[in-house]
C-alpha cells in the first residue's frame, strides 16, 4: 500500500493497545502518496519460474539508468500470486491500474517510457481476449478477475508480504484488536460457529464444532491446548495454500492467533511441507515482525494474552497432511498416522487437545471476526458458507489462482472464469479434490461446487485443485497415475493401503497394457470397497475414489479397454496406432524430421506414412503436425 | 462395567477395554494378525475390522483398538466385514506365499486362493510390526524397527547390518504371527560381545 521506497519508520515501537495500531496504519497511510506510481511483480512459483525475479531486477535498473524523475520514481514490489499463472510474469502498475501480462526483463526499459514516464499502456502487454480480441486495460474488467468473488486471496498480489506494515495498511491485526479490546473467547468461538465456515483442507468439517470440542476436552483434561496450522498441501496440481502462505502470510498468523485467543492456547505450531521453501520464509519473516510490533508473543497488543508459535517443516511425506501423521511428525517420529477412534481435539499434539486447521480455514478467521458471522454466512450457499479458492489447472485457458463463492457452478469456473478450453471443446470431466477426490462429468458441468453436492456426486471439495481433462485424456490413466501417486505415498502401516493399491494400481495396469477382462471391473470395485472400509487413515480410505468414480461415469471407457483393447482417448500406448491420413498429408515432412525412431517415411509434398512395427507411439508426429493429418485410433 | 452388544447379544466389558479384548472374553472369534495381548495394539492388519451400526449410520472399525462404549452395536461377520476379510486374506496370500500360518488362518475364514500374482514365492513377513514393537516393549531395545516407507517397508536393524543391540531373545521370533523372523533374526542378531569363560571343572 505505502510506496516501496519510501523508508517508515527505522525502529520498531511495540503496540500496546487498538489505538497504537489505528495510529501506526494512520502513519503508514500518511506517509503514502497516490500519485506516485507503483510496479507490482508477481513473485508466485509460475511467475518466478518465468523470469520475474530478473524482470524486478531489469526495472529497478531502468529506473536508475533512465532517469526517472525523483518525484515519479515507482516503488517497485514483489507480491505473492496475483492469479493468472498462465499468463507470467503478471505486472500490475499503479495508480493507473494498468495489468500486463507475459512481461520479460527485456520489456523493462519500455515499461518505465512509457507507462511511468509518458504515463500511457504498452499495447502489446495487454490481455487479449483469446475469443473476441478484446484488450483489457485493467484487472477488473478482465473476465478472469471480473466473476470472481476475491475475499482470501484480496491482499495477494496488491501487498509485499515481507512487510507487516503494507498489512497494517490495508487493515492486517484489525481483527485481533477488536478481539482482544471488545470480544471474550467465547465470543469468537460463536462468531466462527454462527458464521458456519467449514474446514478447507477437504472433509468440510465445521470449524466452530471443532472448536467447540476442543472446549469441552479442556473442559475435562485441563490446558495446554495446541492450535496447529496444517500448511502440508501435497495434491498434484494443488497451490492454494502455498499462494496463500507465500502472498499474505499475516492472515495465517492473524487467523491462528485469533484461534489461541478463543482456545487459550498458549502454543501454536505451523506445519509447512519443505517444498514450500518461500512460504517458511514470508511465514518466519511476518512472525519475526508481528513479535516486534508485539502482535505475537507476550502479553500481545498490551493485554494478558501471550501466544506463541513455532514452524515445523515437513520432510517431504504426503501422509503427514493427514492431522494423526501430522501430530506424530511434529513430536519428532515418523509420521505415521494412528487411530482416530479418539478426536485430534481430545487427544491431538502430545496426547493434548489440539485444534488443526489447513491455511486456508485460519486465512478465513480474521475477516469473520472483523465483518461478523452474518456478513460470512451470506456468502456462498446456507450449508457451505464463505468463499473457497481453487487451483484451476490443466486443459484450460486460464490456469490459475480463483476464488469463488461455495455454490458456483462447475462450468461458471471451467468455462467463464477459466476461458474454456484451448480450441473451444467442451471439457470431458474435471478431476476436483486431487487423489481423494473424484472425477465430475461433463453432463454434470451445472452441478454446484460446494461441500455436500461433490460428496454426493462422488467426488470431494479436497484442498482445491481442479484438473480439468478434455478428450484427449484417459479416464484408465488418470486413474492409474492418482494410485501410482498414493502407493509411493502410502506410510504403509495398514494392510489395505500398503498392499490393496499397490494391486488396484496392477489390476488397471493391465487394463492399459490391454490385457484386463470385464470381471476385472468388478473385482477393482471389490477391492476399492474394501480399501475404503478397511484403511487405517483418510489417505487409504480416500484412495480408491478417483478410479471409482471414473468406474461410475465412464464405464463404457473402461469397457473398451477391456473387451475391445482399445483406448478412446488414444493415451495407452499398447492400445492406440498411429497412422497418417494421406487425403490431409501435404507432405511438409516436418513429421518424418521430428519422428525419434525415423520410422515416418514419404517424398516431399506427397502423403507420408508411419511404419508401425517401429512406432514407439510418443505421439511427437502429431503435436508436429499443422495439418491434422495425423490420426490415433 | 460398560454393557454393548455384539452380534445382538448383551455383553459386559470393564472401562478401557476394546471391542476385541470384550469380545475374545465372551470367545467371539475374530480373526487377528498384528494383535498380542503382551504388546499395544497398533491396527495394522485390518483382520479384525467390525461393523458399528446404529438405524442406517454405518461404520466400520478395528475392533483391536476400539475402545468399548455404553450402547454400541457391533456385528463381526456383515457383509462389510466379511468383503475387507477376504480381499486382505487374498492380498495375504499373495504375498506371503510361504506363510502356514497365514494359509491356515484364511482357509479357516474361506479363503484358500487368491486372484493376484505372487511375487515372492519364499515370502513369509506381512510387514505388521508385531516384532518390532515386542522388541521395543518387553526386551526394552528397540534393536529392530521398521525401515524405509509403503509398500517398500520392511523389518530391519538400523542400516540394515546385524546389531550389536540384539541379545538374541528370541522374543521376536516367538510373538511373530506368520513364521517369518524365524529366517529373519540371523541378519538382525551381531556377534555378543561378552567373552565366555569356561565353567571351572
Amino acid at each position: 500500500m505505502f510506496n516501496g521506497n519510501v523508508a517508515l519508520k527505522t525502529e520498531v515501537n511495540r503496540l500496546n493497545s487498538h489505538t497504537d495500531l489505528n495510529d501506526f496504519r494512520q502513519q503508514i497511510l500518511d506517509s503514502y502518496d497516490p500519485d506516485r506510481p507503483e510496479i507490482l511483480v508477481c513473485h508466485g512459483t509460475g511467475c518466478i519460474a518465468n523470469g520475474s525475479v530478473e524482470l524486478t531486477q531489469a526495472l529497478k535498473k531502468a529506473c536508475q539508468t533512465m532517469g526517472v524523475d525523483a518525484k515519479i520514481m515507482p516503488g517497485i514490489k514483489s507480491t505473492g500470486c496475483q492469479g493468472l499463472c498462465s499468463k507470467g510474469p503478471l505486472v500490475h502498475i499503479k495508480p493507473h491500474g494498468l495489468f500486463y501480462q507475459r512481461v520479460k526483463a527485456k520489456n523493462a526499459e519500455e515499461i518505465i517510457q512509457k507507462t511511468i514516464i509518458e504515463n500511457k499502456p504498452v499495447k502489446h502487454l495487454l490481455y487479449k481476449d483469446p475469443q473476441t480480441g478484446e484488450l483489457f486495460h485493467k484487472e477488473e474488467d478482465i473476465p478472469f478477475y471480473k466473476k470472481q468473488k476475491r475475499y482470501v486471496l484480496k491482499n495477494i498480489g496488491k501487498i509485499d508480504p515481507t512487510r507487516i506494515e503494507d498489512k497494517i495498511a490495508v487493515g492486517g491485526y484489525q481483527a485481533l484488536a477488536k478481539a482482544l479490546t471488545t470480544m471474550t473467547p467465547e465470543q469468537v468461538v460463536e462468531q466462527i460457529t454462527k458464521s458456519g465456515l467449514r474446514g478447507r483442507g477437504g472433509a468440510g468439517f465445521p470449524t466452530g464444532r471443532k472448536w467447540q470440542g476442543a472446549l469441552k476436552a479442556i473442559e475435562k483434561k485441563g490446558r495446554p491446548v495446541y492450535v496447529v496450522v496444517n500448511g502440508d498441501e501435497g495434491d498434484p496440481g494443488a497451490f492454494m495454500d502455498c499462494a496463500i502462505m507465500e502472498g499474505d502470510p499475516h492472515a495465517v498468523l492473524e487467523g491462528l492467533i485469533l484461534g489461541a485467543y478463543a482456545l487459550g492456547a498458549e502454543m501454536g505450531y505451523l506445519y509447512i511441507r519443505a517444498e514450500y521453501p518461500i512460504a517458511i520464509k514470508h511465514l518466519q519473516i511476518a512472525m519475526e515482525q508481528a513479535k516486534a510490533y508485539g502482535l505475537l508473543g507476550e502479553n500481545i497488543l498490551g493485554s494478558d494474552f501471550c501466544f506463541n508459535a513455532q514452524i515445523n517443516r515437513g520432510a517431504g511425506a504426503f501422509v503427514c497432511g493427514e492431522s494423526t501423521a501430522l501430530f506424530t511428525s511434529i513430536e519428532g517420529k515418523a509420521g505415521n498416522p494412528r487411530p482416530k477412534y479418539v478426536r485430534s481435539v481430545e487427544e491431538g499434539l502430545w496426547g493434548r487437545p489440539t485444534v488443526l486447521n489447513n491455511v486456508e480455514t485460519w486465512a478465513n478467521v480474521p475477516m469473520i471476526v472483523e465483518n461478523g458471522a452474518d456478513w460470512y454466512a451470506n456468502i456462498g450457499v446456507p450449508k457451505s458458507t464463505g468463499t473457497k479458492v481453487f487451483c484451476l489447472v490443466g486443459k484450460v485457458n486460464n490456469v490459475g489462482l480463483v476464488e469463488v463463492p461455495m455454490g458456483t457452478p462447475l462450468a461458471e469456473i471451467v468455462e467463464n472464469i477459466g476461458g474454456g478450453l484451448p480450441g473451444g471443446a467442451p471439457f470431458k470431466a474435471v478431476q476436483t479434490g486431487g487423489p481423494s477426490g473424484g472425477c465430475i462429468p461433463y453432463h454434470l458441468k451445472d452441478l454446484p461446487v460446494d461441500f455436500d453436492s461433490l460428496t454426493k456426486a462422488g467426488a470431494m471439495m479436497g484442498s482445491g485443485a481442479m484438473i480439468v481433462m478434455d478428450d484427449r485424456d484417459c479416464v484408465v490413466d488418470v486413474a492409474r497415475y492418482f494410485l501410482r501417486f498414493l502407493e509411493e505415498e502410502s506410510c504403509g502401516k495398514c494392510l489395505p493401503c500398503r498392499l490393496g493399491l499397490s494391486r488396484m494400481r496392477e489390476i488397471l495396469d493391465n487394463f492399459s497394457h490391454g490385457c484386463g477382462e470385464e470381471k476385472d471391473i468388478d473385482d477393482l470395485m471389490g477391492l476399492a470397497q474394501a480399501i475404503q472400509d478397511g484403511a487405517l487413515c483418510a489417505l487409504g480410505s480416500s484412495a480408491p475414489n478417483p478410479c471409482l468414480t471414473t468406474i461410475k461415469f465412464f464405464k463404457d471407457e473402461y469397457i473398451a479397454h477391456v473387451r475391445d483393447q482399445k483406448c478412446p482417448a488414444g493415451v495407452c500406448k499398447d492400445l492406440i496406432t498411429y497412422s497418417i491420413d494421406p487425403e490431409a498429408c501435404t507432405g511438409c515432412m516436418s513429421c518424418s524430421r521430428q519422428c525419434p525412431q525415423g520410422c515416418i517415411s514419404g517424398e516431399k509434398k506427397k502423403p507420408h506414412a508411419i511404419d508401425e512395427s517401429a512406432c514407439i507411439r510418443c505421439g511427437i508426429c502429431m503435436e508436429t503436425c499443422k495439418f491434422k493429418a495425423v490420426i490415433v485410433r | 462395567m460398560i454393557t454393548f452388544n455384539i452380534n445382538d447379544t448383551e455383553v459386559q466389558a470393564e472401562p478401557g477395554w476394546t471391542v476385541l479384548e470384550t469380545a475374545r472374553q465372551y470367545e467371539i472369534e475374530i480373526p487377528t494378525l498384528c494383535y498380542h495381548e503382551a504388546v499395544s495394539s497398533s491396527g495394522a492388519c485390518r483382520l479384525c475390522m467390525v461393523e458399528l451400526k446404529d438405524g442406517s449410520w454405518s461404520k466400520l472399525v478395528a475392533s483391536c483398538i476400539y475402545p468399548v462404549a455404553e450402547g454400541i452395536n457391533v456385528y463381526t461377520e456383515t457383509e462389510r466385514v466379511k468383503n475387507v476379510r477376504r480381499w486382505v486374506f487374498e492380498m495375504l496370500l499373495a504375498q506371503c506365499p510361504a506363510s502356514g500360518e497365514i494359509k491356515q488362518l484364511a482357509a479357516k475364514h474361506g479363503v484358500e486362493s487368491t486372484r493376484f500374482s505372487i511375487k515372492d514365492p519364499d515370502e513369509e513377513c506381512m510387514v505388521c510390526g508385531l516384532c518390532t514393537r515386542a522388541c521395543e516393549e518387553i526386551v526394552g531395545l528397540s534393536a529392530i524397527s521398521m525401515v524405509d516407507r509403503g509398500v517398500h517397508k520392511k523389518i530391519g536393524a538400523p542400516f540394515s547390518r546385524p546389531t550389536e543391540v540384539c541379545v538374541a531373545c528370541g522374543c521376536c521370533v516367538t510373538i511373530c504371527p506368520t513364521g517369518a523372523m524365524r529366517s529373519r533374526i540371523d541378519a538382525v542378531r551381531g556377534i555378543p560381545k561378552i567373552t565366555l569363560t569356561p565353567l571351572a571343572v
